[in-house]
């Protein structure tokens, strides 16, 4: 006895409940610019990688006319496979069964899949495309979405968790996008907000439309809930490749190493830096002169502008970046700076990624707006990151660096472990003409000509303070280094700092400025 | 990188000015402005279900001013000082955006 009629009577089965919402409802997706759920997993996976679990897990809700319905996965499809060869836990919401609504099936399915994400300790992936909660379901609906952002916490700091927004992501859902690690938007194609422009007009009376309120520019430029842009989902996988390329796959690994390269920018990285402080540069030029083969994946890239965060690889590990960017308001630090930041410090910590600074800011952006949206407290949440970081630190302090801003951006005083500064470096309490103005007011005020005076003063100021020799010689900087000799030291200064062993006070964990 | 210089504007921080670029969501920020304590502004937006008073009503502090109907919640605007009512700007049912200058005030002539 075979069991042909059986396998046979599978197939047909699984082809059915593998079409979703069936054809007519994969047509509509299509024509609004979005790929099935089945088939974005299997471009962002291996090829013949995925191996889906719960096909067949049906919803058990009666009231409403749900007794009725069939629906295919219950609106999810969840599996494992391998992206890169690395093993990942995935899944992705259905559009095309009841609008990708989630059941308390549906997130029963995220949630194994999430469990065992944590278990087996690899990434987990959401691929987010959905209507938000069955309100057939009722209270089961939220019942899912708490079950499944617990599991987001828990996970938090263990495994890396990505989400990637390919449809509406609005209510109660976008809460888990938000407390994972990484979140991917596309042009177009994604829209998160908690209430939609319908509920703002009837309530508010304010008009606002999907796409303004929360469309994918927005998160990436101006609310920093995206990490990630890309123009098309195709874009969009390959980004996550390359991510999982560069980040640990658990807080108990490190990342995957590669055939350490040279850079290969054209640029001396000596020319790179005007020698007139006022004058401004792209710090990712810097940072392509000394990462392997110039890659650097720069995260958040239209947000917070002034600082930029990434990936890349020094002596093939994987290493994070944080630089202020004078190219933008002048490398100031400011709220939203700070927090882009500081997440990303202690995404490094969790993950045991050495993170490198290269520092180049004239202070705090001054203005009543920041000061009223709480500069005090974002910046400290930098200070708190840095100080509590026990991955090895290591600075570079390419040119300014006054005041708060000279502490924040990882000083030895936040145990930096290795502190290097380029010969035109300015450290000082405040920029030459501030402090000037201000140390030497009676000289200026009772002088005959006081522009003049000001200006031999800060001149003065400049050849006596903003230098990093007066922080070489108090030992606040372990050496001025010429900037050709920058990647060696940092290779070297990785090298040394391999086995780092550092530990913070028993606790069970501290009050961050949240 | 980037083959065209872009347009690089004056950026004072502190005492120096630097050339650089700014964020759109630097220049769309909002200015500060003053708020003057006889401005009676909405906080919220919602509609107006009932109004209190007349102009040159001379009324006195935590007396009810009007029911602002937002949120599914009757908000109950009290008079934040004594003083007489210079100006109503809304009347009942009338339904208002965020910082409508609702009633203005003006400080009671000191005997």
């Amino acid at each position: 006895m075979t069991l042909k009629k059986n396998i046979l009577a599978l197939r047909q089965k699984k082809a059915i409940v593998e079409k979703g919402g069936g054809d007519k409802a994969i047509e509509k997706q299509v024509a609004m610019g979005k790929m099935t759920a089945r088939d974005r997993i299997l471009a962002l996976l291996d090829v013949d990688s995925f191996h889906e679990y719960d096909l067949f897990v049906e919803h058990e809700e009666r009231n409403f006319g749900m007794a009725s319905k069939e629906l295919a996965g219950d609106g999810v499809i969840t599996g494992t496979g391998t992206i890169s060869g690395a093993p990942i836990c995935i899944y992705a919401q259905d559009f095309t069964v009841m609008g990708g609504s989630l059941g308390l099936k549906h997130a029963r399915k995220i949630t194994k899949i999430m469990d065992h994400a944590l278990r087996m300790k690899v990434p987990c992936i959401g691929i987010n495309d959905s209507g938000g909660a069955r309100i057939q379901e009722g209270i089961s609906a939220l019942a899912g979405y708490g079950e499944i952002f617990y599991r987001n916490t828990m996970s938090s700091g263990v495994i890396p968790q990505i989400s990637v927004i390919l449809g509406p992501c609005a209510g109660g859902a976008v809460y888990s996008p938000a407390l994972t690690d990484f979140v991917f938007v596309v042009e177009n194609i994604s829209k998160m907000f908690i209430t939609g422009p319908n509920v703002i007009e009837t309530v508010l009376g304010e008009k606002i439309s999907q796409e303004d309120l929360g469309g994918a520019r927005v998160h990436a430029e101006i609310t920093g809930n995206a990490h990630f842009y890309a123009l098309s989902e195709m874009e969009c996988f390959d980004q996550i490749k390359e991510l999982i390329s560069l980040i640990p796959h658990s807080n108990q690994q490190k990342a995957v190493s590669v055939e350490p390269k040279e850079p290969k920018s054209l640029k001396n990285i000596e020319n790179i830096i005007p020698a007139d402080p006022k004058q401004p540069y792209d710090v990712r030029e810097v940072i392509h002169a000394l990462t392997d083969d110039s890659k650097f994946l720069e995260i958040h890239e239209l947000w917070a502008a002034n600082i930029v965060i990434g990936f890349g690889r020094l002596n093939g590990e994987t290493i994070g970046f944080v630089a202020n960017q004078p190219m933008y308001l002048a490398g100031v630090l400011d709220c939203d700076a700070s927090d882009k930041a500081a997440r990303f410090i202690l995404y490094c910590d969790a993950f045991n990624i050495p993170i490198v600074t290269l520092e180049d800011m004239p202070g705090y952006l001054p203005g009543v707006d920041q000061e009223h949206a709480g500069v005090i407290r974002h910046g400290a949440k930098m200070l708190y990151a840095y100080s509590e970081a026990t991955v090895p630190k290591i600075t570079v302090i390419l040119r300014k660096a006054y005041g708060g801003g000279y502490i924040a951006m990882n000083s030895r005083h936040l145990g930096a472990d290795f502190m290097f500064a380029w010969p035109g470096a300015e450290i000082a309490v405040m920029g030459p003409e501030g402090a000037a103005n201000i140390i030497f007011r009676k000289e200026i005020m009772e002088a005959e000509d006081e522009d003049a005076m000001r200006q031999q003063k800060v001149q003065e100021y400049i050849e006596k303070f903003a230098n990093p020799f007066v922080a070489a010689s108090k030992g606040y900087i372990d050496a001025v280094i010429e900037p050709s000799e920058t990647r060696e030291l940092l290779l070297h200064a990785l090298e040394v700092s391999k086995n780092k062993d550092d530990h913070r006070p028993a606790k069970k964990h501290g009050i961050p400025p949240f | 990188m980037q083959t065209e210089k872009p347009e690089y504007v004056d950026f004072a921080v502190t005492a120096r000015k630097y050339k650089t670029l700014l964020t759109k969501k630097y220049q769309n920020r909002k200015q500060w402005v003053n708020p003057s304590p006889y401005d009676i502004q909405s906080i919220i937006p919602g509609t107006i279900l009932s109004v209190f008073v007349k102009e040159g009503d001379v009324v006195n502090e935590g007396a009810p001013l009007l029911i602002l109907e937002a949120m599914k919640m009757q908000n109950r605007i009290e008079m934040p000082f004594t003083a007489r009512i210079k100006k109503i700007n809304v009347e009942v049912g009338v339904r208002i955006p965020r910082e409508t200058l609702m009633i203005e005030l003006e400080a009671l002539d000191n005997e």
